[in-house]
C-alpha cells in the first residue's frame, strides 16, 4: 500500500470521532496544494501529500479549541505542534495527529524562479523522485528537485514526525547540512549594508501581515499589539520603519518559540526574506540557551523561565 | 559637567525605580558630574522593559539606548531581572542582523548605592555613542532619498536566495 493509501484508511478509521481531519488537496491548478478540511469519507479522495503539500496545518489547531479533530503533519510541522502543547495553547486529548516521514517540500518561489517564463495555469505535474515534470501550455520542462526544494528542507533536522498518533512511512534520514549559504552570506554582510538591506526590503513590505496569520505561533489573532491602538505600538504610517517595527514585533513575540517552519516567508506575497530574521534569532537561542523550539513535550521556552547563575550569559563589566 | 564641546545625542535611559534611578540620584546628591546626552524613562522594574521599547527607541531615532536595573538577585520583586537578563541578552545578540549597531545598545546592573558606578557608567555610554555619531535613520530624510529607495526597491530581489 502507498503512503498514501495507508494514510486515508488511518484517517477513515479515525474519522467517526473527530469533527474534522485537515489534510491537503489540490489547489486551483495541479501545482498548487491547499489545505482540506476531510468532513465525510467521501472528502478523502482528494487528499494528497507528497512535495507539494507545503502547508503547515498546525496552524488552524488553535481555530478548533475545544473540538476534537486530526491533523497530517509532516516533521517540521509536528514541532509546531509540539511547540502549542509545551505553551497549553491547543490540547492534546482534543488531537489526534496523522505524522508522516517527509522527503522535502517544494518551494513555488523556486519554481517560479526555474521556469522560463510566469506559468500561469499549469496543465498537468508529474511528480518523481528526482523532480517534477511540469506541462504548460503544452510546452514540457523538467525540474530537479535539488533545484527547488525548499530552503528548510534543506538543512531539516526533524523530517519524521515527532509527535504522531499514527506515523505513515519509513523513517527518513535527516540533512547532513545544517547551514545555508544565502544565511551565511547574509550574516557575513556589514551593520551598514544590512541596514541598507532591510531599508529597502521593508519598503517594499505592504503590511497584509500573511506572514502573521499564516504563522502557527502567532495565536493572538485579533489581539495582537501590531494592529491594536492603544496602546499603539505601530502607527498606520507605511513607512519603511514602521513596516520594520511590525516585523520586529513579530520576531521578538516569536523567540525561543519559532518552529522555523518558514511559513511566514513562503506566505510573504512581496517576497520578503523573513526567514534571515528567525534563523538568526533561533541561533542566538540555541546558543543561549541551548533549546530548540518544537522537539520536547517537557521543555519550557527559555524566555519564560529564568536561572539564578545563568552559564552562558557573561555580564558585561563596566 | 557643562554639555560636552561637540553636538548633543539622545540616549534613552531605561532605569529601574528601585535601584538604578536611586543609583542616578544617589550620584546626583553626591555631585558627582555627569554628560547631559541621557533621557531618562523611570519604570517600576527591569522586568517591565519589552525589548520592544529598545527596539522602538531606535527605529524613532534614539542613538543609543542604555537600560540598567537591580543587580541580579537584589530585585525588589525578586525575579524581575532574572527574566530581563534573559530577554536583554537576546536582544542584544540578535540586533547585528537588523543592521543596528549592537554597541548602540547595553544593559547594566547599577544599585541605589552606587553612585560612582552610576556616573561610571553614563560616561563610558555616553563616550562610547559619540564615538559612534548620530544613528542613521531607518526612514529616508528627505524626498530624493525616498525616491530613490523606492525605485531600488522596485528593482526587485537583492536576496541572494529568492533567484
Amino acid at each position: 500500500m502507498s503512503q498514501l493509501d495507508t494514510l486515508k484508511s488511518a484517517i477513515k478509521d479515525r474519522l467517526g470521532e473527530l469533527e474534522c481531519v485537515i489534510g491537503w488537496e489540490q489547489g486551483y491548478d495541479p501545482l498548487h496544494a491547499t489545505p482540506l478540511f476531510i468532513r465525510t469519507e467521501a472528502d478523502l479522495d482528494r487528499l494528497i501529500i507528497g512535495p507539494l503539500a507545503v502547508h503547515n496545518l498546525a496552524t488552524y489547531l488553535t481555530a478548533y479549541k475545544g473540538k476534537k479533530i486530526g491533523v497530517v503533519v509532516k516533521g517540521c510541522d509536528s514541532r509546531s505542534v509540539i511547540e502549542l502543547l509545551n505553551e497549553n495553547l491547543i490540547s492534546r486529548d482534543d488531537l489526534v495527529i496523522f505524522g508522516l516521514c517527509c522527503d522535502g517540500v517544494v518551494s513555488q518561489r523556486k519554481i517560479r524562479a526555474a521556469l522560463p517564463a510566469d506559468p500561469g495555469f499549469v496543465e498537468a505535474v508529474d511528480i518523481s523522485a528526482n523532480g517534477l515534470k511540469i506541462t504548460v501550455a503544452g510546452q514540457t520542462a523538467m525540474l530537479n528537485m535539488t533545484d527547488i526544494l525548499a530552503d528548510k528542507c534543506r538543512t531539516c533536522q526533524h523530517p519524521n514526525a515527532l509527535i504522531s498518533d499514527v506515523l505513515i512511512g519509513e523513517n527518513r534520514q535527516s540533512a547532513s547540512s545544517t547551514s545555508l549559504a544565502c544565511q551565511e552570506e547574509f550574516e557575513a554582510k556589514s551593520d551598514a549594508e544590512k541596514f541598507a538591506f532591510w531599508q529597502e526590503t521593508m519598503s517594499r513590505c505592504i503590511r497584509c501581515y500573511a506572514c502573521r496569520n499564516a504563522c502557527p505561533m502567532c495565536v493572538c489573532r485579533d489581539y495582537c499589539i501590531a494592529t491594536s491602538r492603544d496602546p499603539l505600538w505601530v502607527s498606520q504610517d507605511n513607512s519603511p520603519a514602521e513596516n520594520f517595527m511590525f516585523q520586529m514585533i513579530h520576531v521578538s513575540h516569536l523567540a525561543g518559540r519559532c518552529t522555523e517552519c518558514g511559513e511566514c516567508e513562503r506566505a510573504c506575497p512581496v517576497d520578503i526574506p523573513l526567514m534571515l530574521l528567525r534563523r538568526f534569532m533561533n541561533k542566538q537561542v540555541q546558543d543561549v540557551f541551548e533549546h530548540q523550539a518544537g522537539t520536547d513535550l517537557e521543555q519550557t521556552p527559555p524566555l519564560l523561565t529564568f536561572k539564578v547563575e545563568e552559564e552562558r550569559i557573561n555580564e558585561r563589566g563596566w | 559637567m557643562p554639555a560636552q564641546d561637540v553636538r548633543e545625542l539622545r540616549i534613552v535611559g531605561f532605569l529601574c525605580n528601585w535601584c538604578s534611578y536611586g543609583g542616578a540620584d544617589t550620584a546626583g546628591v553626591g555631585r558627582f558630574s555627569q554628560p547631559t546626552d541621557l533621557r531618562i524613562i523611570r519604570v517600576p522594574c527591569s522586568g517591565r522593559i519589552d525589548p520592544l521599547f529598545i527596539v522602538r527607541a531606535l527605529l524613532n531615532g534614539a542613538d543609543g539606548v542604555l537600560v540598567s536595573g537591580c543587580h541580579p538577585r537584589d530585585c525588589h520583586y525578586a525575579e524581575g531581572n532574572f527574566y530581563a537578563r534573559r530577554r536583554l541578552e537576546l536582544l542584544k545578540r540578535f540586533l547585528p542582523v537588523t543592521g543596528f549597531d549592537a554597541r548602540r545598545f547595553e544593559y547594566t546592573w547599577v544599585s541605589a548605592s552606587e553612585g560612582q558606578r552610576w556616573q561610571h557608567v553614563v560616561t563610558e555610554f555616553t563616550r562610547r555613542i559619540h564615538e559612534l555619531g548620530p544613528a542613521p535613520n531607518f526612514n529616508p530624510a528627505s524626498e530624493m532619498d525616498w525616491n530613490a529607495l523606492a525605485l531600488h526597491a522596485a528593482q526587485g530581489q537583492t536576496c541572494p536566495c529568492h533567484g
